[in-house]
This record gives structure tokens, C-alpha cells and sequence, in this order.
């Protein structure tokens, strides 16, 4: 059982990336779960997303988790946000921001002994860049195959066409390009 | 003619998505709706799969959820297949309009996802709105995840237009926990699933003319007590037709759904007795226990709520030394309801263990893996001292002290 855990502000996208996650997992043959914590939510209130991935149907409905990973996409939640929140001794990060890791950690205490499983890429700049506005789920999607190796790039980017498939043309292309550079830069 | 919709072998769906795709599936001719969240994607779907073609029907915006089902009434005594989704204060709201459903013998579909009632507001998942309409005369199924709220809304059209049962028939499955939590589910194809269904059949349509009736007559103490009579009856002659109609269910999908499932019972001694998703974490726990620790454990799960499988729960407990019945609904100054039924049942057993109540999960608090091993292990201590060791009622998850009531006066 892989368990993931994201960290995200209502509307940059964490609910769809995670669902987008398990549909693009689950043609791998494997049994997935996607689900928020969220409530009321406004956008830009803090909230979480989760998955689970197994090789079996997957009985557990708790929210809890030891997560394996943990995908931060919202810069300032790694400084609020209790992104260590029972996490294992090989639990990973992935956080978007546009300081280098050093300076990272650095500002993030939680995260000091841990500098090993540590991966910054800026999501925020790439979708920028790419998409046009702030939507930091795709190219954190880029970054978690990297990191996770759970994919090859290229299986990933046709299945997430297919997820993406009812937005126009212009909007693939230009998440993928986003996926593809996150990939390319998470450090 | 509707346009074709394309499916995959496996989809990733939340619980939502699951019931409007079966809703599409029945080819449903009318839903009647005032969407609520967490329901309302089932609504909203089906709304959207007619105007874009996928199913010929009728979408019907109304006021209210006591309007929804008051047209959902009319819409099923002229004869159409009908149904539609609500949680929480819209299903109190339709709770009167339940009634006059199931008393004119009408094989509506409710797709109910569970939610708390206020006050306080709270959007997420508990049983309080299912417990409002255990005693309407409706038959109420219960989905653990995402494919199960699919697979029992279609065995539900079945159940409820069947002439020997011809009442509603609920499928409930858990807000947002179920109906926003996207899993694999493995849809049948169109064809199957509408040759599974089949045609409805109307009995006493109000649009044959050349046969007039009436619904919703008056009968005062001179027939109304044998109205309900028959309608108690019909409700508990459904059981041999559920069962039926989720054995025919399996043979084309190999997915087998019984009015209660136990899962590790065969040797069990301490065990969980849930409802929802509860269920499923409870069984990972259970699991869990008998490997770490040798414990006996295992589960029970009501599927049909209502009509109350009495005798299948004495069956599935038999063997059992100590039970926690797990209510997810606020008591109100009882013993959960839940808890209530299934200690009456094994009361008239010889074994009669010993039985315990935790209220928990209220207003969507978690219910974790290690929350329910701490429950097995309480219920193996009651069982190696052969007496109750706790309070008879507690509760689970609640921050605060402790709150419990009542001591056994057994042992």
C-alpha cells in the first residue's frame, strides 16, 4: 500500500491532481483511492488530499494515514501547514517553492533531519510559465513520477491526455509541457 | 434514441458518479430533484447525461425536497421508472412525503447519501438521516464504497418494481467518504445492465385510462391499521426477493451481496457489528488483529437495514462471545437504535454475548484502523472476564472526558 498525502489551498487543484493520480494508476492494473478534507471550503482555505494505491481493493475509509508521500503545492503551507504530520522514517517530500532546498529546510525546522527525502520544484513558476496561471497539481504530477518512479514519463503523459481529454487542445498541450519540465527540474 | 456512452472495463468513480451512471443505466424516465451535497452530483448528472442525449427522460427542477418527492410520487403512478438522490435536511424535509410514498406501494429509488443533521450545520457523513427513515416503509440497502453504490441501485430498481415487492426502495452510501472518493469500479456494460434491470412493468398506471385508480386515498380505524398491515408484510415477504435478485446480481458480475455479510466469522470471538464504510475499516483491522496478535476477530455488516434481517444477524452471530454494535447517529438520550435491534435479536439466543454500543464518527469524525483494533481488544476483555468490563454505552473518537452510560448487571 502506497499512501500519499497533499497539501494544497482549495482551488489550486490538489482534489482534481489526486483523482487525476488514481485514474492514470488505476490503468496500470492497480486498485487506487482518491478523497479531500475538505468542508465549506473557500478558495484559498488550507486543505488536504489523499490517495492510496494497492495491489488489492482497498478496505481502509479512514482519513488517517503514515503517509509515503507528501506533495506540498502551495509555497507558504510548508511553513504553516504540519506538512510532518505522522510521517515514517522513509516518508518523502515534494514541495513546491522557489527557494532552493537548502534555503528551504533551512526555514522549515520539521524538515531538517530529513534533508535526504527532501525534493523542491516550483510548481507555481512552471504552470506560469506553461499553463498561464497558478495550478501547481499538474506539474507536481511531473515531479511525483520522477520522484516516486512509479511511471516512465511518456506512460504518464498519454494517459493523462486522456484524463484531460474534454479540455481543448491548447490546454493539454500546455499541461503536459508542465508535467514534462517539473519532471525535468524537481530537485 | 439516446446516444451511446463510452465505458471502460474499469473506471476510477466516486460514489456519486457510480449512482448517476446506474440511474443512466435503468434508463430512469424521470428524476424529480432539489440537490443537496453531498448528493447532488447524482442529480446533476442525470440532468446533464439527458441533455446531452445519453438517456431519454425527464429532469424536473422543483422547490423542495418535499416538491422532489412529492413529483417523483406522481411521476411513478403514471408509470415511469423514477428516481432521485438527497442527504441530511432534505431528507428530513422529505420525510413525510416517504411515507405516502412507500403507503401507495410506489417502486421509487432514493439514492441517499448520509449526512448529519443539524444543528450544528455540518455537511458530512453520519447515519442520522438513514436512522429518520427507519420506520417509513421503505426498503434501505447499504454501500460500503463507490461500486457498491452502483451495484445496489441497480438491484434496487429490480427489488422495488418487482410485483411481489412494489415498494421504494433507498440505497444509501456514506457522505463524502463514499459519494467523494473516487475507486476503481468495474461498471457493466449498457446492455447488461438494462437486460439485468429489465422493462418496467406498472402496476394500477395512473395513464391507463381505460382502467382508472386511485392513490392516496382516506381510510380511517376501519381499514388503515390493515393498510399497514400489508404493507409490514410486504416489506418482510421482500426478504426472499432481495436475496433473489443479489443472486441473479452475482451470476452476471461475481459480486455477491447478502442482507447481512460477516467477514472472518468462522472461528470469531470478539466483534465489530457495523454499517457504511465503517464496515470495510473495521474488516482491515480485524485482519490485522488476528495476524499481530492471534485475536479472534471479525466483522458483521448489515447490508439491507430495512426489512431487518432479525434472523441473519442471530445466524452471523452465533459463536460470537463479545459484539460492539457501532451507531453512527446521535442517540438522543437511548441507546443507538442500531444497537437496540441487534441486541434484541440475540437476546432470544442461547449464546446471548455479551454486547456493547460505541456512538462515533458524528458529523464525519474519522473511524481509524487502530481505533477499531482498540475496540476488538475491549471486547476480548469482556469475553476473558465473561462479564462486561466497561460502560455498556461509549463513545469512540470524542475528545473531552470520558462519557459513557449504564453497567451489566450480568456476571
Amino acid at each position: 500500500m502506497t499512501e500519499i498525502r497533499w497539501h494544497s489551498r482549495a482551488g489550486q487543484g490538489a482534489v482534481s491532481g489526486a483523482k487525476g493520480l488514481g485514474d492514470v494508476v488505476a490503468t496500470t492494473g492497480k486498485e487506487v483511492q482518491a478523497f479531500a478534507l475538505y468542508g465549506s471550503a473557500k478558495r484559498g482555505a488550507a486543505l488536504r488530499a489523499y490517495n492510496r494505491i494497492s495491489d488489492e481493493q482497498i478496505f481502509n475509509h479512514a482519513k488517517f494515514m503514515y503517509p509515503d508521500f507528501v506533495l506540498v503545492i502551495d509555497p507558504a503551507l510548508a511553513m504553516t501547514d504540519d506538512i510532518t504530520m505522522n510521517d515514517k522514517e522513509s516518508t518523502k517530500y515534494i514541495i513546491t517553492s522557489h527557494l532552493s532546498k537548502e534555503e528551504l529546510i533551512a526555514a522549515i525546522p520539521a524538515l531538517a533531519d530529513k534533508a535526504d527525502r527532501v525534493y523542491v520544484v516550483d510548481c507555481i513558476e512552471i504552470s506560469l510559465d506553461t499553463i498561464g496561471r497558478s495550478m501547481p497539481n499538474s506539474p507536481m504530477l511531473g515531479a511525483f513520477v520522477k520522484i516516486s518512479g512509479m511511471f516512465e514519463l511518456d506512460y504518464f503523459l498519454e494517459n493523462m491526455k486522456r484524463v484531460l481529454s474534454k479540455f481543448p487542445q491548447k490546454i493539454i498541450d500546455a499541461n503536459m509541457e508542465a508535467i514534462t519540465r517539473a519532471y525535468n527540474e524537481v530537485k | 434514441m439516446a446516444v451511446k456512452y463510452d465505458l471502460n472495463e474499469r473506471e476510477v468513480w466516486d460514489g456519486n458518479f457510480a449512482a448517476s451512471q446506474a440511474l443512466r443505466q435503468a434508463q430512469v424516465d424521470v428524476v424529480v430533484a432539489y440537490p443537496i451535497t453531498p448528493s447532488t452530483p447524482i442529480v446533476e448528472n442525470y440532468g446533464s447525461y439527458v441533455a446531452n442525449g445519453y438517456i431519454d427522460g425527464e429532469f424536473v427542477m422543483v422547490e423542495s425536497e418535499h416538491a422532489a418527492m412529492s413529483g417523483c410520487i406522481g411521476a411513478s403512478a403514471a408509470g415511469g421508472r423514477v428516481s432521485t438522490a438527497t442527504s441530511s435536511q432534505g431528507f428530513a424535509l422529505m420525510a413525510e412525503v416517504l411515507y405516502q410514498a412507500s403507503g401507495m406501494r410506489l417502486p421509487i429509488v432514493l439514492n441517499v447519501v448520509n449526512r448529519a443533521l443539524a444543528s450544528p450545520l455540518n455537511v458530512r457523513g453520519d447515519h442520522a438521516d438513514m436512522y429518520l427513515g427507519r420506520d417509513s416503509g421503505w426498503i434501505q440497502m447499504g454501500a460500503f464504497n463507490a461500486q457498491e453504490a452502483y451495484d445496489l441501485a441497480l438491484c434496487a430498481f429490480k427489488i422495488a418494481e418487482n410485483h411481489d415487492v412494489r415498494l421504494p426502495v433507498m440505497v444509501h452510501q456514506d457522505g463524502f467518504i463514499t459519494s467523494h472518493t473516487a475507486q476503481n469500479v468495474y461498471p457493466m456494460t449498457d446492455e447488461a445492465a438494462i437486460n439485468f434491470v429489465g422493462e418496467i412493468d406498472p402496476v394500477d398506471d395512473m395513464l391507463d385510462f381505460s382502467r382508472p385508480v386511485t392513490y392516496g386515498a382516506q381510510t380511517e380505524e376501519d381499514w388503515h391499521f390493515e393498510h399497514k398491515a400489508k404493507q409490514h408484510k410486504a416489506l418482510m415477504d421482500s426478504r426472499p426477493i432481495i436475496d433473489e435478485v443479489y443472486e441473479e446480481f452475482a451470476k452476471l458480475t461475481g459480486r455477491k451481496y447478502n442482507r447481512v455479510e460477516s467477514y472472518n466469522m468462522e472461528d470469531a470471538e470478539v466483534v465489530i457489528v457495523g454499517l457504511g464504510t465503517t464496515v470495510e475499516t473495521a474488516r482491515v483491522a480485524a485482519e490485522q488483529l488476528r495476524e499481530e496478535e492471534g485475536i479472534k476477530a471479525g466483522v458483521v455488516a448489515i447490508r439491507c437495514f430495512r426489512p431487518f434481517p432479525f434472523e441473519d444477524v442471530r445466524d452471523a452471530l452465533e459463536g460470537a462471545k463479545a459484539v460492539a454494535v457501532t451507531d453512527r447517529s446521535s442517540p438522543g438520550g437511548a441507546m443507538g437504535a442500531f444497537f437496540n435491534e441487534v441486541s434484541a435479536a440475540l437476546y432470544t439466543t442461547e449464546s446471548r454475548p455479551l454486547v456493547t454500543n460505541f456512538i462515533y464518527g458524528l458529523g464525519g469524525r474519522d473511524f481509524s484502523i487502530d481505533e477499531a483494533k482498540r475496540i476488538f481488544k475491549e471486547q476480548k476483555a469482556h469475553a476473558d472476564a465473561g462479564h462486561i468490563t466497561t460502560d455498556i454505552q461509549q463513545f469512540s473518537g470524542l475528545r473531552g472526558p470520558h462519557l459513557g452510560y449504564f453497567q451489566t448487571k450480568r456476571g
